[in-house]
């Protein structure tokens, strides 16, 4: 615990005054229109884990249509190849929007990054409220996408004009699609203010001694997202906002002369590959918001668990923040085959390789962690390893796909769909599971039970790799991607047994995520009680009280002394040395 | 626990591999004349990426079962990395990318950076919801003028893609739903699509160029098969987009000018 000195308590007084307020007595106060970063932390985890429901079972649908297309289903009936292409765009925003970029940031990110850095709570508690319920506005408008005339939009999550800025091109594409920009629109003002009090909070809150080289990954991993976000969200909004005046008040940015069932449309002059710059620079940035947080989850997971410093600290930062600016320098290369000037995409060709520097060296880093450590295979390290493994496997499909000269053959193909789902989404929720089995015991109080944990990651582990490693192969073999039918193009016949794998696959691993959600609920009220710091731990939030008091340190502020991650110091009386822990003398290796 | 995650992160590795090596999904057969370039980079990205997979994969394994801990007082080692090491795999990697992509650029180049040669026959492609239109100049080698206004999809072939038969260019203009190719001879392509973007896609050919409503992009490349091939729309375009699927049929050169001559017969 910490010691008090005099000069922390003094600076964090005056934080207090302009941060602190007094826990809420009314229900409403306390679990609704909450001002405390926990709770609206958990209100994100929940609302993250709804989405994740409702994209889930968007792919069962769109994975059941594929293999049986004549199903007739209880409620739905018969799949159209429209619905597919409607069940695929809301599958894709959903998951993006709503799961990948809210459950790690704004979920685990809102409640630990305050504790981590030893903060009484976020710098901006209101806008932080504020942030939530907006983004839960953004939810219940693209939810209500489904629910109108003409369905939800069909022009996939990346929403190309001229098919999404015209109403007449397809079903979805009137009211639906107006819906579907508008709810991207108020989600990028949320995440703008999220990103807002994530980068003020990591700058002006930390506790005494918390220098930037001592915060945990987890730490950075949110800061640098919050970075992304703050500089991609803004450039989405305005790109969203001129796509609804080219759809309602007759401009034309992104659209030409063109000619819609035989009527010429009244727009002139715009271009189509505007949107397409603009959206890429904001969605290439969107996968490393994704993933990033993942990355410091996993490191965070890997050192605790092996019982060992992480591998490489100052690298492991180094690498983030050059993914971070590396990040705005490719979206080029989504558009190899847009039109786009072929010298463009050898610069970003390159560009993208470089990413593959700093990806490496936070692999071998995680190698290097795990090596000669002593390694507890608890649920949370299980899925930090699938992490790793499901970073590895994604990411080098990525060198095929960042070449031009591969890219002719395999762009718009199932092996992007294999590559980016193995990459930003399964490798971006393993390292949401690692978050929720290591971080619930402190947010609810209750550990949760081990067995089905492990069961879930067995299913899940093989089941994802069951799922996308086969998406290569048809891609390889020239499988465009977004088909809602495949019997069409003949040279698609002899893969519809792949298919049929795949779905199989997808079947037994969206069942075997109900094992999830039971252990979750029956945990959290039921779950045997968990101490302060049941995995041995070294940050913050497991010095103070489990779940901890509604200024996170109950009236007292730690005073740092240590790296975050200092298992098995040499002559210390136990395998760990928290941050809070007097100091370790003398600072031996670094 | 330990060996159970060895053995299954092995397993996967090994399988995902094997079919990646025994090739039971693989690229389709390549006919023109880039395909072989293009092949065998993605075959030398694939080995080099395979190696690097494997090793990462097993030694991810390995390390959780060697490493795993045991329950008696083992200790971990107390290191905070190797400052050498992160040298040396930083450099190595950035080696090995830039290499690979620079290697692959040369062919890049040759498709994208120069224009179609001389001799090479100039074909339009529309592309429209849900179909693909082939236009040949005919005899005076230029394509004639055509209208937004004059576009009647449901009439097909020239009225489709909207021939102002007012232009004496126009008049030879020949405007075919199947795409005719001869052998061995460049194809000087302009790419075109009428109301949303598409995308040309001959998998045979390891050709694929986005058609974008404003833009008449040019592209080239060389069929050196005899053969029916398959085109398939790879840039979502709508409910129909799945069927929006065309044939190329490339044949000889005395073929080729049969099917030309007969097809000018027909209009007349």
């Amino acid at each position: 615990m910490a010691d008090g000195t005099g000069g922390g308590e003094t600076i964090m007084a005056t934080s207090e005054i302009a941060h602190a307020h007094a826990a809420p007595q009314g229900f409403i106060r306390k679990y609704v229109f909450s001002l405390d970063h926990k709770i609206i932390g958990i209100q994100y985890f929940f609302l993250a884990l709804t989405a994740v429901w409702v994209g889930m079972i968007l792919s069962l649908l769109m994975r059941i249509h594929l293999i049986w297309p004549d199903a007739n289903l209880p409620l739905i009936g018969h799949i159209q190849p429209e619905t597919y292409l409607s069940l695929l765009t809301m599958h894709g925003t959903i998951m993006v929007f709503f799961v990948l970029t809210t459950a790690p940031q704004g979920g685990f990110g809102n409640y630990f990054l305050p504790i981590q850095i030893g903060a009484p709570d976020m710098a901006f508690p209101v806008l932080n409220m504020l942030s939530f319920w907006t983004t839960f506005v953004a939810f219940v408008v693209m939810i209500a996408a489904f629910f109108v005339t003409g369905g939800a939009p069909l022009h996939g999550w990346t929403g190309y004009p001229p098919l999404s800025a015209i109403q007449s091109t397809g079903p979805g594409e009137g009211l639906g699609a107006d819906l579907w920009i508008t709810s991207i629109a108020i989600f990028c003002a949320a995440s703008l203010m999220g990103a807002l009090n994530f980068i003020t909070t990591t700058l002006d809150l930390r506790a005494k001694g918390m220098s930037l080289m001592r915060m945990p990954l987890t730490v950075w991993s949110w800061f640098i997202t919050a970075i992304l976000g703050l500089l991609a969200f803004g450039v989405l909004l305005s790109a969203g906002i001129l796509l609804l005046m080219d759809r309602n008040l007759g401009t034309s940015f992104y659209i030409p002369l063109v000619v819609v069932n035989g009527q010429v449309m009244g727009h002139r002059g715009g271009s189509p590959l505007l949107w397409q710059h603009l959206f890429w620079f904001f969605g290439h940035p969107e996968v490393y918001i994704a993933i990033l947080p993942g990355m410091g989850v996993a490191s965070q997971l890997l050192s605790t668990f092996s019982r060992k410093p992480i591998f490489g600290y100052r690298a492991m930062v180094y690498a983030m923040l050059a993914i971070g600016f590396l990040g705005f320098m490719v979206w080029g290369h989504h558009m190899f085959m847009s039109g786009m000037s072929p010298w463009s995409a050898f610069a970003f060709s390159i560009l993208t390789m470089c990413i593959g520097v700093p990806s490496a060296i936070k692999t071998f880093n995680w190698l290097g962690t795990l090596w000669r450590g002593n390694v507890r295979l608890y649920t949370p390290m299980l899925f930090a390893i699938g992490f790793v493994s499901l970073f590895v496997s994604g990411g080098l499909s990525g060198p095929f796909l960042a070449q031009p000269t591969l890219d002719i053959p395999l762009h718009d193909t199932y092996f992007v769909v294999g590559h980016f789902h193995l990459i930003m989404g399964v490798a971006a929720i393993f390292g949401i599971f690692a978050a929720t089995y290591y971080w619930v015991p402190k947010m609810f109080g209750r550990m949760m039970n081990e067995t089905l944990g492990k069961l879930h990651f067995w299913f899940t582990f093989i089941g994802t790799y069951a799922i996308f490693m086969p998406m290569h192969y048809l891609g390889m073999a020239g499988h465009p991607r977004r088909y809602s039918q495949l019997t069409e193009v003949a040279y698609l016949h002899p893969l519809i047994p792949l298919q049929r794998f795949i779905s199989i696959a997808a079947f037994i691993t969206i069942g075997a995520q109900v094992i999830f959600v039971l252990n979750l609920f029956w945990s959290i009220f039921r779950g045997p009680k968990a101490s302060d710091n049941p995995w041995e731990a070294t940050t913050l939030e497991w010095s103070t009280s489990t779940p901890p008091p509604h200024d996170n340190f109950g009236g007292h502020t730690p005073v740092v002394h240590n790296g975050p991650y200092e298992y098995g110091v040499p002559g210390a009386d136990r395998d760990f040395v928290m941050q809070a822990d007097p100091a370790i003398s003398p600072h031996p290796a670094h | 626990m330990g060996l159970a995650l060895l053995v299954v992160i092995w397993l996967i590795t090994f399988i995902s591999t094997y079919f990646f090596i025994a090739k039971t999904w693989w690229l389709p057969a390549g006919v023109s004349a880039a395909a072989a370039g293009i092949d065998r980079q993605f075959a030398f990205t694939y080995v080099v990426m395979g190696v690097v997979f494997v090793l990462a994969q097993c030694s991810l394994g390995y390390f959780v079962w060697k490493y795993r801990d045991r329950g008696k007082a083992a200790k971990a080692e107390y290191s905070h990395g190797n400052t050498n090491l992160e040298v040396v795999w930083t450099v190595l990697t950035a080696i090995l990318f830039v290499g690979l992509n620079l290697m692959g650029s040369r062919i890049w180049a040759a498709e994208r950076f120069e224009p179609a040669g001389d001799g090479a026959l100039k074909v339009e492609v529309t592309g429209m919801q849900f179909a693909w239109y082939f236009r040949y100049t005919g005899p005076d080698g230029k394509f004639g003028l055509t209208s937004p206004k004059l576009m009647d999809p449901s009439s097909g072939s020239e009225a489709a893609i909207g021939l102002d038969t007012s232009d004496p260019a126009a008049k030879d203009d020949v405007v075919t739903g199947t795409m005719f190719l001869p052998v061995n001879r460049q194809v000087d392509l302009t790419l075109r699509a009428v109301d949303v973007i598409h995308s040309f896609f001959v998998p045979n050919f390891r050709f694929k160029q986005d058609a974008v409503p404003g833009l008449a992009i040019h592209m080239h490349f060389t069929p050196n098969e005899i053969g029916d091939y398959e085109i398939a729309c790879a840039e979502l375009c709508g409910l129909g987009h799945y069927k929006m699927h065309g044939m190329v049929k490339v044949v000889s050169q005395e073929d080729f000018d049969k099917w030309l001559t007969a097809r000018e017969a027909e209009k007349q």
